[in-house]
């Protein structure tokens, strides 16, 4: 038995891949598998059938112990098309098994991507080859069926998901129901999905494929109930949380961008849990229906990437200085501009931390792990509204749609918003933490106005004096960095005696961790801390920073964090950087770790 | 609602009112707060919203809340707001810079969604805040700070605008006459839907008397057509003059001819040629253009799940 193993189901984007890996993914979970998934989609919605561009892919690692990323090379890889062979077989271990689709094999279909049909005749001795002929296997089953020939194509994935069920010993009970509610509108698309997953299983069972040491134990976790969870549904279920806990609606208001439309697409689902979803006419509007919500009394969040968030700057300096709470999430992407709009990176820090014109400074977090945007996002607006200001959560392409299990939570221990209205007649006196009061339209003897324009510190009303405006900045200031006091202390993870600690942010966790241990097995000491709040820093950040002889920050991006750091604490952290749209790999940064340690330091 | 009839003074509060003297401003200032004790609702039941520009400071004036926003946003901060609280009465303030220009695309999904609102276009076919340059509606050969040679596009037309978004109830009024406005702004706010009045407004700096050919007390009666409904469209000293169609052509006839044209305000195509209008070649039509009636954009704001149904939800892909 392995470890754990991992399998990457590839085809067109309109194969129907990402369906059979949550599917998968599900099924595995279901039987006590530790699982984590990364889906890997196309750009272009349905590019030229069967060409490199239009490639969509679903990765998923399972294993018997608690695993904390999707893996990077590659046991078992399906590819429905020549160009999904062409992009994935780079990732597939020698010796490791590949599935072709014969019926998409013919001399044109390797034509498409430049390749010659002799290309797998080549490789054939790397690899364990099965080529099965896909479409007309599919298309034996729902003989008799009243389908179309298109409709009865469409069934292939299904096919797919019952021979790999069968390879990693899962039984197919979960999928079948799955596709008795997906179609229960239409008997003879049931029928039809339902048969080529029976196909796809027992035609593995024939031919007896070897999947001996694709088998695994059963997982030992904390005792509870789980669930898998991406980081998408995790905003989406704080939200309910939120909302149907205070009994307060809460608007969710946002423009279709990729890849944060998925929080929109969650979101739309929860009317009845009290989550009011707006459409807005565009980035700008979505953030300023948020404002307006937020005057009214009401939580509101706003969702976005990329570009979205440039357009969201000046109503966020609105936000700043009109003390209204709301939360911004921006599901980073690569860029600059359009970039790579369906790939990860973490090269908004910057712009969060410091995009608005004036000193603007608002609190900036970043969750670790798809269940932990759960956390995060409530913790937002519980400071949100405690301080009375924004907050931008940073989560990143990959951990919107990686998967995880999570622990159902007991939700009389979570710390929700506590909401207070009319503290004070006057709306800028301020609670301990300096908090303003939120003074609701409707109320009586509250009645104000504010805007964008400075308010005097103690009455709230337009103020051009110099010295009340050098006060505000000050006090601004000041209140965001109060909110160091909520945070709980550090946890250094890995080796914390050792001379090397390696600092990650957001959604890194998974490849630190994995590269972190992976380090320390081998003799290389290392300590790992990922924060998660950078904007304000930790309070005890500095005197862990002050331990260490080497400092190393690694982030997808060229190095934005490690600058903070540097300038911040005068310490000489070292980045470790990569930008190629991709997650970190355990691999690459367990060699730039050893580098520096083995080398005894980051200068040679 | 109060104790005591509502007036005027309700409406006011002590902060300095800061536009230019002459500024038409002032007049509309006077007309909100002449109207608002009629409309009935407490001073705290309403909610200003305003963007940026000299109009844009008209919320810091009024006794009742007030959100002074960012340039061209006040619709969509609005929206927002009478979203999440339709128990509020929700005004927007804006000018033909904010609204037509920066603020464009807010304006026509404001109109297209019914959003609730009551929205002041404060018309003054010029940017004031910012000392004098061309606006949206400033017309061609106006010559400007940044048009020296004079403007060289022609200017929008925001009512015809307005009614191509999908508005319900689409009004115009002068600054100049304090009484029709007053009343204007009461049956806008009364209407279930998004209202937009076009408000032809007097920068007594930067594009003075920019009306007073039509809006003054002793020529408006020749000049301007007073919209009623059902009735002809008078106009002239003693009314002795009515405009009507031919199809869609204006034409001038004498009040009291035959088959004159009545204002119908449900007619979407009739506000549509009102709104295509000149002066001088015609008299400026006031009043309300048009109304309809179509549902206004709401949420249910209604929280019907409870714990249960929560954990429920968390298990609905449980393992």
């Amino acid at each position: 038995m392995k470890d754990s193993i991992v399998i990457r189901i590839t085809g067109d984007s309109g194969d129907g891949v990402q369906l059979v890996g949550e599917q998968l993914t599900i099924t595995a979970a279901l039987a006590g598998h530790d699982v984590r998934t990364l889906p890997d989609f196309p750009a272009e919605i349905r590019a030229l059938a069967g060409t490199v561009a239009g490639v969509s892919g679903f990765q998923l690692a399972m294993a018997e112990q608690i695993i904390f990323t999707a893996g990077e090379s590659l046991d078992v890889l399906v590819a429905l098309n020549p160009a999904a062979i062409k992009s994935a077989l780079q990732f597939l271990n020698h010796g490791g098994l590949l599935i072709v689709n014969e019926d998409s094999l013919s001399k044109k279909d390797w034509e498409k991507d430049g390749l010659d049909a002799s290309y797998l005749d080549d490789v054939s001795e790397q690899y364990q080859i099965i080529k099965i002929p896909l479409i007309t296997n599919t298309l034996a089953t729902q003989e008799g069926l009243e389908l179309s020939l298109t409709q009865a194509k469409k069934a292939k994935n299904f096919y797919v998901l019952g021979l790999v069920l069968w390879l990693f010993d899962l039984k197919p009970d979960h999928c079948i129901d799955f596709i008795h509610k997906k179609f229960k509108s239409d008997v003879a698309l049931q029928q039809a999905n339902e048969l080529a997953l029976k196909a796809g299983y027992n035609f593995a069972l024939t031919i007896e494929l070897s999947r001996q040491e694709y088998m695994l134990g059963h997982v030992e976790r904390e005792i509870g109930e789980y669930r898998q969870i991406t980081g998408v549904e995790s905003i989406a279920l704080a939200a309910a949380t939120i909302a149907t806990e205070t009994q307060s609606p809460l608007l969710v208001a946002g423009y279709p961008i990729t890849p944060a439309s998925a929080i929109l697409h969650e979101c739309a689902k929860l009317e009845a849990f009290g989550v009011e979803l707006l459409q807005a006419e565009d980035e700008i509007a979505a953030i300023c229906a948020c404002i307006g919500a937020s005057f009214g009394g009401s939580l509101v969040f706003t969702c976005t990437s990329g570009p979205g968030l440039d357009l969201k700057s000046e109503s966020l300096g609105l936000a700043v200085i009109t003390e209204l709470p709301l939360v911004v999430i921006d599901v980073q992407r690569a860029g600059a501009s359009t970039g790579l709009p369906t790939k990860t990176e973490q090269a908004d820090l910057n712009q969060a931390l410091y995009g608005r014109h004036g000193d603007a400074p608002l609190p900036v977090f970043a969750p670790i792990t798809p269940a932990d945007c759960f956390h995060t996002l409530i913790m937002a607006f519980t400071i949100a509204t405690k301080y009375m200001t924004p907050v931008i959560i940073l989560m990143d392409a990959y951990l919107a749609n990686a998967a995880e299990p999570w622990k159902i939570p007991d939700i009389d221990s979570l710390e929700l918003p506590d909401l207070c209205y009319n503290q004070s007649t006057e709306p800028y006196q301020r609670n301990e933490w300096l908090g303003r009061s939120w003074n609701k339209p409707g109320s009586k003897g509250y009645i104000h106005q504010i805007g964008g324009l400075e308010k005097d510190s103690k009455t709230g009303k337009v103020s051009y004096d110099p010295a009340n405006h050098a006060e505000m900045v000050a006090l601004r200031a000041a209140k965001i960095a109060g909110i160091a006091r909520e945070y709980e202390s550090i946890i250094i993870e890995g080796n914390e005696k050792a001379d090397t600690l390696v600092i990650g942010w957001g959604s890194t966790y998974g490849s630190l961790k994995s590269a972190v241990n992976e380090c320390n097995q081998e003799g290389v000491a290392v300590a790992h801390l990922q924060l998660r709040h950078l904007n304000p820093m930790p309070n005890d950040l500095e005197q862990y920073l002050k331990q260490y002889k080497h400092v190393l920050v690694a982030e997808l991006n060229t190095g934005q964090l490690c600058q903070l750091i540097r300038s911040t604490y005068l310490i000489d952290a070292q980045p470790i950087a990569q930008s190629s749209g991709l997650p970190f790999s355990t691999s690459y940064l367990v060699d730039r770790i050893k580098e520096v340690v083995l080398n005894g330091g980051c200068h040679d | 609602m109060t104790n005591h009839p509502l007036t005027r003074k309700d409406f006011s509060n002590d902060n300095d009112v800061r536009w230019c003297p002459g500024c038409g401003d002032y007049a509309i200032l006077a007309a909100l707060q002449k109207a608002l004790p009629e409309i009935g609702l407490p001073p705290e039941q309403h909610v200003f919203v305003s963007g940026i520009g000299c109009a844009g400071r008209l919320p810091y004036y009024m006794n009742a809340y007030g959100l002074h926003t960012i340039h061209g946003r006040a619709a969509a901060v609005a929206t927002g707001l009478k979203a999440m609280r339709d128990d509020l009465n929700v005004w927007v303030i804006s000018g033909d810079g904010d609204a037509l220009s920066i603020g464009g695309n807010h304006l026509i999904h404001c109109l297209r969604r019914n959003v609730n609102l009551t929205i002041l276009l404060i018309n003054n076919q010029v940017y004031g805040l910012t000392k004098g340059q061309f606006s949206p509606t400033s017309k061609a050969g106006q010559v400007t700070k940044t048009s020296p040679r004079g403007v060289s596009s022609q200017p929008m037309n925001p009512l015809a605008l307005a009614l191509s978004s999908g508005a319900t109830f689409v009004a115009r009024s002068i600054d100049k006459d304090p009484a029709h406005l007053a009343n204007i702004l009461k049956l806008a706010n009364q209407h279930q839907g998004c209202s937009l009045v076009e408000i032809y407004q007097d920068c007594h700096i930067f594009k003075a008397g920019a009306f007073d050919a039509f809006s003054q007390k002793n020529n408006r009666a020749e000049n301007t057509i007073v919209l009623e409904e059902n009735a002809v469209l008078a106009y002239g000293k003693e009314g002795e003059s009515a405009l009507s169609f031919d199809g869609d052509i204006p034409i001038i006839k004498e009040n009291g001819s035959t088959e004159l044209h009545k204002h119908d305000p449900s007619n979407f195509m009739a506000a549509m040629r009102l709104s295509q209008l000149s002066f001088p070649e015609f008299p400026v039509p006031v009043g309300v253009y048009y109304q309809s009636s179509r549902p206004v954009y709401q949420f249910s704001n209604k929280v019907k799940k409870e714990r249960s149904d929560l954990l429920d939800l968390f298990r609905s892909k449980a393992s």
